[in-house]
């Protein structure tokens, strides 16, 4: 009874929109350009579907998020770990880590151009800069806030320092570490789309700058919703796998 | 025979507006197999003995010295049992006391055979594939009990383990402890605030002053296992320690009225 009762609120308010949405358009209020009725777009998508096309722009998208993202997470996470468990390599390197964390991936635009031309290197290298920082950040709170008591503990029952970074230090650090990873995702999955408008020719951030050239604009809101439900489906993905390495957590208040 | 020995030792912090002398001129020797408990209201310092035997903190002064070795970090010699069981939340039951075990290098035979047998002995071995945070607290504390007695350390040190459970949890795992006692031979220096804890478990009770820590007065309980605290030698012990405990408190209240606390 509940589920259902949660099921038709939730239904409720997206199709009330559509089908405003849809007499709007239908009624002629608006032209198609400006606004396209939503079967104009659920066509094209379907058009859009069968071409073949959305499959390689989908894929061409994910498979930029996936590199970039790797690389950068790649890189981050060690580096955090050793910035969280050294004083030193902190000091060393929080400075500069500090002036150039708060300057957004987009800006670094016109560089990665001149460094890397066209195509999907720059694409890469802005999306790495998006999942950077969020790992290195988190990685190094989580290992800095492992509760000392695990420390103690693990110290009196005879591990030495190696022991405790690989089995105490990592595993207590993991979920800030998976924090870090999802919000890096999010953040990739928001620079793929930019970078793709600038440098490359396929994807689905190049696909909808394209249809604004031909004012396809039920092609660019086709391409939006495409855009939602893949980060939607990222994300669920991330937590799917977060739910289950981090079992042990789960309901854990600290 | 001599297992502990604690000569003139002294503990400081140092605080933002003043010098803070937790324990002064500690005397203390614990033999083998000995129980004792040390007894005092918070503050007192017994928790920074206790520390001070894990090798947790450096003394300011003085020393202490375990089977004729000086203390300086901690070691499987000396297990701890905290009063926030501090089990690692990522492994299971079975992992968090095989974990001493491995970093000995043990086979893996011959661990699944300790642990197993120490699962079943502390009526765990049903739990062994749960995480800390499925147990309960009484279950958390007995887990973290098998950890400490897997490596087999001949001293226990045991923090308040009981301070967070209530209070048929609390007998039980009171009962339980008195076995493993006598089971496995160990010595234990038990942290408490529980005046009637200290009668019902110690062979001697150590109580501490508060501000700055010392031994105030030392007590043998002689009564014969199991005890009965409704007895009438047992609250003849209660209404003496109960006195002096109570002196402490009394000037650590005013302390803290006063904002030193």
């Amino acid at each position: 009874m509940f589920q259902v009762r949660v099921i038709v609120r939730g239904t409720a308010v997206p199709l009330l929109t559509l089908l405003l949405w849809e007499g709007i358009c239908r009624a002629g209020l608006v032209s198609a350009i400006i606004l396209p009725a939503p079967s104009a777009v659920v066509l094209r998508w379907v058009e859009w579907l069968l071409s073949g096309e959305l499959l390689v722009d989908t894929l061409g998208s994910l498979t930029r998020v996936s590199l970039g993202f790797l690389l950068g997470a790649g890189l981050a996470l060690p580096l955090g770990l050793f910035m969280g468990a050294s004083p030193k390599v902190y000091e060393y390197f929080n400075p500069l880590v500090q002036v150039l964390r708060p300057i957004p991936p987009i800006a670094w635009i016109p560089m990665s151009i001149l460094w890397f031309g066209l195509g999907n290197p720059p694409a890469i290298f802005l999306i790495a800069i998006g999942a950077f920082f969020p790992v290195l950040m988190n990685t190094i709170a989580g290992v800095r806030n492992v509760d000392g008591i695990y420390l103690r503990a693990a110290r009196n029952l005879g591990a030495g320092n190696t022991v405790i970074f690989r089995r105490v230090i990592l595993p207590a650090a993991t979920p800030y570490i998976f924090a870090g990873m999802r919000i890096g995702i999010g953040t990739a999955f928001i620079v793929v789309i930019v970078s793709e408008m600038i440098a490359v020719n396929n994807g689905l951030g190049y696909r909808i700058l394209e249809a604004r050239e031909y004012m396809w604009s039920d092609k660019i809101i086709a391409g939006m919703i495409t855009i939602g439900l893949l980060g939607l489906a990222i994300d669920i993905g991330m937590n799917a796998i977060n739910n289950h390495l981090l079992r042990w957590h789960r309901g854990m208040d600290s | 025979m001599e297992k502990i020995r604690i000569t003139g030792l002294q503990k400081t912090f140092q605080s933002a507006s003043q010098e803070i002398h937790a324990l002064q001129e500690i005397n203390l020797t614990i033999a083998e197999v000995e129980f004792v408990c040390l007894l005092g209201p918070s503050g007192c310092g017994k928790s920074t003995l206790l520390n001070a035997i894990a090798g947790f903190i450096e003394a300011s002064a003085g020393e202490v010295v375990v089977d004729g070795r000086m203390v300086d970090a901690p070691g499987p010699d000396r297990g701890v049992v905290f009063q926030e069981y501090a089990l690692f939340p990522w492994m299971t039951v079975s992992r968090n006391v095989a974990f001493g075990l491995e970093i000995k290098g043990l086979t893996r035979g011959d661990i699944e055979e300790r642990v197993g047998a120490l699962l079943h002995t502390l009526n765990l071995w049903e739990f062994r594939d749960r995480f800390p945070k499925d147990l309960s607290g009484g279950m958390k504390q007995r887990v973290a009990i098998a950890r400490v007695l897997a490596i087999d350390s001949p001293i226990m040190l045991m923090d308040e383990p009981f301070g967070a459970l209530d209070a048929l949890t609390r007998r039980s795992l009171q009962d339980e402890l008195l076995r493993i006692r006598r089971e496995f031979c160990k010595t234990i220096v038990f942290v408490t605030h529980s005046i009637e804890e200290a009668i019902y478990l110690a062979d001697r009770i150590v109580v501490m002053t508060y501000r700055p820590g010392t031994i105030k007065f030392e007590q043998q309980v002689a009564l014969p296992h199991p005890r009965d605290p409704a007895g009438a030698e047992f609250n003849e012990l209660k209404r003496t320690l109960g006195g002096l405990v109570m002196e402490e408190h009394d000037r650590h209240a005013r302390d803290e009225i006063r904002g030193e606390g």
